[in-house]
């Protein structure tokens, strides 16, 4: 696949690279290890696309350090989301993949760039409809900031300051064909 | 991604994209009717109302639950028990539930082309579920997605659809469904019930149900609608239960693996036996599980958006 990299367009800035995501995550499965004490009645739930890629990243990490795989599943947050029925166009519907039942489990929701929490709210109520989860974590690979509710990471991979104009991209090996995380200026 | 139509009236006005697009959709609320809290809070606040003027139990439940799911608020009307024995016409009622501000009506009659009609005089969506002889496009839906779920594609399977053809809104509309996904549909009946011309709809017809069996991957059965026939269509129900209904001999034709619907409800011992419908290619009651998840599908895509004005 052709692409350009290294910043060849000055509106594009790489952010993180592939080796730099991959260091954050490692970082991230130690610091979920680490607070939860393990990884007993752990759940990690990714919210589709690229949060359950990222989940399943951060399971097979948490495997090389502990030597137990988690269960990893997806939570779709589309048919919970609060603007449908305001906007014209309609996000398509995912997957959702609970893999065992939730009740009394420690989730750790994983999506890629957090931004108004408004997804999070959403895969949030979407969970307690299938359960009444111990507690739940929310780990992000970027938080770009602007929140337009009460939420916050409990594990971010880079905090990356942003104008609320601004684009943030996550790409990934498994769904863009190369990793990666570049913000956007703003067109006009 | 969206429909970008109003209404549900047919299969014929949908492309392959679209009908893709409700399938896709649909695999995806499957997962809802398996969970403990069988309900999201999609369409809340929305007003579904199903007009029934034909009876029906499977298709109206099917609608009914589907609305639920999706937490908008469903109402039935069974017409015996409405201002229509008083009188009123179609125009007139429509006009009076739309004056209720529901979003979208759900509407069975025995004469083709209602729905369409009906959409005309009302701003919110129109469904239909069914009009005379004419379409029935969630249940061809249903039988593409289960298609679909059992053998993983539809594209270059050869359907064999056997009944009667003339009468059924089933037959027209999954003809439309399978042909422009790239399946090759033979229809088969008695003569009586071969409406001719029916190959211009893009499929093979014949009256020699063995010659529609041989090597099919889906047989659907057609229902006797008894209640149809004012005059009678074939001798006795004994011989087209011989020469048309489907029973595990006459299977043998088919591929190994070839798969049965029928749209029910099923009249036993007449289009099919009774150890074909419960035997294990039988999918007549993944038919009904998958009807309420494309019709959960089709009120999203429908409702789920902000209007286009």
């Amino acid at each position: 696949m052709l692409r350009f990299r290294g910043g060849v367009s000055p509106m594009k800035k790489i952010m993180m690279d592939d080796k730099a995501i991959e260091r954050a995550l490692a970082r991230v499965a130690h610091e979920i290890i680490e607070r939860n004490k393990g990884t007993e009645q752990l759940v990690i739930l990714g919210i589709p696309t690229r949060g359950y890629h990222l989940a399943v990243r951060l399971q097979k990490k948490i495997e090389e350090i502990e030597g137990v795989k988690p269960p990893t599943g997806a939570v779709d947050a589309t048919l919970y989301r609060d603007d449908l029925g305001i906007k014209k166009d309609q996000p398509p519907l995912k997957k959702m993949d609970i893999p065992i039942s939730i009740d009394g489990k420690t989730i750790i929701m994983v999506d890629d760039v957090l931004f108004t929490g408004r997804t999070t709210r959403a895969a949030m109520n979407a969970l307690m409809d299938f359960g009444r989860p111990l507690s739940i974590q929310l780990a992000v690979l970027v938080d770009r900031g602007h929140r337009e509710l009460p939420i916050k990471a409990d594990y971010v991979g880079k905090n990356i300051p942003t104008s609320r104009k601004e684009g943030v991209k996550v790409h990934l090996e498994e769904t863009d064909g190369v990793s990666e995380v570049v913000t956007e200026a703003a067109v006009d | 991604m969206r429909l970008k139509r109003k209404d549900l009236l047919g299969i014929e006005e949908l492309s392959a994209e679209e009908i893709t697009l409700i399938l896709t959709t649909a695999e995806s609320f499957r997962e809802v009717s398996e969970r403990e809290i069988k309900k999201v809070p999609t369409l809340r606040g929305r007003t579904v109302i199903n007009l029934f003027y034909e009876p029906s139990t499977r298709t109206r439940t099917s609608f009914e639950i589907a609305a639920k799911r999706m937490s908008a608020d469903a109402v039935n009307i069974s017409v015996s028990a409405s201002s229509v024995v008083k009188g009123e016409t179609l125009k007139d009622t429509a006009r009076n539930l739309e004056a209720m501000r529901p979003d979208c009506i759900v509407i069975r009659h025995a004469s083709a082309g209602t729905p369409h009609m009906l959409a005309g005089y009302v701003g919110c969506s129109v469904i239909n579920a069914g009009d005379g002889a004419h379409e029935h496009p969630s249940q061809a839906l249903l039988d593409m997605l289960t298609v679909k779920e059992k053998k993983g594609r539809i594209e270059g399977l050869k359907v064999a659809i056997i009944g009667d053809i003339t009468h059924s809104r089933v037959a027209r509309s999954n003809i439309y469904g399978f042909t422009r996904l790239g399946a090759s549909v033979t229809v088969a009946g008695p003569p009586t019930m071969l409406p001719p011309g029916i190959e211009a709809l893009g499929c093979k017809a014949t009256t020699n149900m063995e010659a529609a069996l041989k090597d099919t991957d889906v047989v659907m059965m057609l229902r006797i609608q008894l209640e149809r026939q004012k005059e009678s269509f074939f001798p006795t129900i004994r011989e087209y239960s011989r020469l048309y209904g489907l029973n595990e001999e006459k299977l043998r034709k088919a591929k190994p693996d070839a798969v049965i619907l029928h749209p029910g409800p099923i009249n036993r011992g007449v289009e099919i036996s009774s150890e074909v419908a419960d035997g294990p290619y039988s999918l007549i009651l993944d038919q009904v599980t998958n009807g309420v998840a494309v019709r959960m599908a089709v009120f999203y895509l429908l409702l789920g958006a902000a209007r286009e004005e």
